[in-house]
């Protein structure tokens, strides 16, 4: 095949272009400030892979926002290197990392005197497309997030909290960055439509597998969120990077241990559908009253067996059919395995 | 009451006097008829306001504006600048025509420069005020998401902060309107000239009197309402329906 030279894109085609997500490296991260006395941030060094969420987790003051801040340089980090893609930040000018870098904050801050289409076509515009192309992505980005267009050409006072939120997330995605930080994004929302937020973000990412910086303080939401999760204590330093299954199963030390909370057996269930496992025969009794549906966690089935103590769960597909069962005992076992697989990864790892 | 210095006191001109004009009724409608126009007329001298004002809040919006940005990038600025400005503000209008006069001549120039120096501290201080306003995560997110400092100034910051300098506008137009009446003691312009001149004579003059004070409370309300129009117009998000 002959070899065509490609010719030489416009900075407009290959700024829209990225469409992949990039590895995230934080390679041995200092940061202090001046005059405080302990660093914020202390020999962090943690890889997000391309398109996994990794949330930074702890108590206040631990320096999770610091971290991700460090990214894209609104904070300059003391000593380390953090790279994007393996490309150091530290060569590029800061305005330009940050518009290739999607930005979501807790309290939105989206711009009042723009209308929902201008927020949202901010970053492209910055980078130089034409309005008609801005445009247009604005209507597409209304549409990922599940805006009406209509909202299009209303201000952020006009907006609900839930959907200033999406478009503050729609705003981020714009030009289509391969990296995104998010401080706390649902952390200003009430916690019904927080959870539909949260549901609505996983979709999203699914879709979209972004390589995402995920800050929270709560850590069932960091258990929901993500894929990876790194724990900080005060003073910035890293406790424990792990999958949310291995932290639950595994706490690295009593401050992970008290941090995920004494139901951590619990929120372990809730990351596991009954849909995942081997189910168990059906049940001669089992009626369509008492049953879960495949998408029900298997915290759902042991709620259930709980709450009325009769015995096994039957699950059903979405025809309504049978297609097993769940008891305490296949839960236990469950458990058993995944936390025997977690120790033989972790032996084959050191 | 001996209060105009100029040598020459005007004898109002009652031209074909009414019976209305010889009594010295309430308000002649006549007498303001006849002199609304011509090169000497109440017409001319309502122009002459306007112009006296829009000038001295022109020049005292660039250069409070320009004196506003500094000071919202070195802070440190802000208390000096406020402190001559409140200095210029307290100068009472009339002794600051005085003192300027012997330096600057009696002259339009010498109205200007008192006028400005009124307009400083009102300008300066809400130019100010509406950019630090802007709330912490606007600027944040405005950053973050990859605007430079001047783009976040002139596209976020500014027009954020619209609406409080055109309060200060407001306010301050409508003070220099109010002072242009007193410039009229040093200069023969504006509708301080109508009321001065023609009004408070000798024997005082009820129609120039109150033609003149009239016309200046019209000014006065015409302007503020234009510039509230105006705000509305450039700021359609302020004015926006609120939900919560």
């Amino acid at each position: 095949m002959p070899n065509q030279t490609l010719p030489s894109q416009s900075p407009q085609a290959s700024e829209a272009s990225h469409h992949t997500a990039a590895p995230l490296e934080f390679r041995a991260v200092t940061k202090r400030y001046e005059g405080a006395k302990g660093a914020a941030i202390e020999d962090l060094s943690i890889t997000v892979p391309a398109g996994e969420v990794c949330v930074l987790v702890g108590p206040s003051g631990c320096g999770k926002t610091t971290a991700m801040r460090l990214v894209n340089r609104m904070i300059d980090l003391t000593s380390g290197d953090i790279l994007i893609d393996g490309k150091s930040i530290l060569g590029r000018a800061p305005t330009q990392l940050r518009r290739e870098i999607g930005y979501v904050i807790q309290h939105v801050g989206l711009f009042p005197h723009l209308n929902i289409i201008d927020n949202v076509t901010m970053v492209p515009r910055l980078l130089g497309w034409d309005r008609k192309r801005s445009r247009r992505r604005g209507e597409e980005l209304l549409d990922l997030v599940g805006l009406p267009q209509e909202m299009g050409s209303r201000y952020p006072s006009q907006l609900s909290g839930g959907q200033r939120q999406r478009v503050g997330v729609a705003r981020a995605l714009a030009a289509d960055p391969p990296l995104m930080l998010m401080d706390e994004p649902f952390g200003a929302i009430d916690p019904i439509n927080r959870e539909r937020l949260q549901n609505e973000f996983l979709r999203l990412q699914g879709e979209l597998r972004k390589t995402i910086v995920f800050v929270t303080h709560d850590i069932d939401e960091a258990i929901r969120m993500g894929d990876r999760i790194a724990i900080l204590r005060e003073g910035g330093e890293l406790v424990q990077y792990d999958t949310p299954d291995n932290i639950l199963a595994a706490p690295a030390d009593d401050f992970v241990a008290r941090f995920v909370g004494a139901d951590r057996g619990l929120k372990r269930l809730a990351l596991t559908n009954v849909g995942d496992i081997e189910l168990e025969a059906p049940q001669r009794d089992s009626t369509p009253e008492r049953s879960l549906p495949l998408t029900a966690s298997l915290r759902d089935a042991l709620s259930l067996m709980m709450s009325d103590a009769r015995g096994p769960v039957a699950v059903t597909d979405a025809d309504g059919k049978v297609r097993g069962s769940v008891s305490i005992e296949l839960i236990t076992k469950t458990l058993r395995t995944t936390k025997e697989k977690t120790a033989a990864d972790k032996s084959a790892a050191s | 009451m001996t209060l105009l210095p100029m040598a020459a006191p005007v004898i109002p001109d009652f031209g074909k006097t009414s019976g209305c004009v010889k009594n010295n009724g309430t308000f002649c409608w006549d007498w303001f008829k006849d002199h609304w126009a011509g090169a000497d007329g109440l017409s001319s001298h309502f122009v002459e306001h306007i112009e006296l004002t829009l000038i001295a809040v022109a020049i005292g919006f660039a250069i409070s504006f320009f004196l506003a940005l500094l000071a919202y990038r070195a802070r440190w600025l802000t208390a000096p600048v406020t402190f001559v400005s409140s200095l210029l503000y307290t100068v009472p209008s009339l002794a600051a025509f005085y003192i300027l006069a012997p330096i600057t001549g009696i002259n339009d120039y010498t109205v200007e420069i008192a006028l400005v120096s009124y307009t400083l501290l009102i300008l300066f201080t809400n130019t100010l005020a509406g950019l630090t306003g802007v709330s912490e995560e606007i600027r944040d997110a405005a950053r973050g998401i990859g605007l430079t400092r001047s783009q976040s100034l002139w596209r976020v910051e500014l027009p954020l902060a619209v609406p409080t300098i055109v309060a200060g506008l407001r306010v301050a137009t409508v003070t220099i309107i109010s002072l242009v009446t007193v410039a009229g003691l040093i200069v023969p312009d504006g509708l301080g000239y109508v009321i001065y001149a023609l009004g408070l004579q000798k024997n005082s003059f009820n129609t120039a009197l109150i033609a003149g004070g009239v016309l200046c409370i019209i000014l006065a309300l015409a302007a503020d309402a234009l510039l509230a129009g105006l705000q509305r117009v450039i700021t359609p998000w302020a004015a926006a329906r609120r939900i919560r």
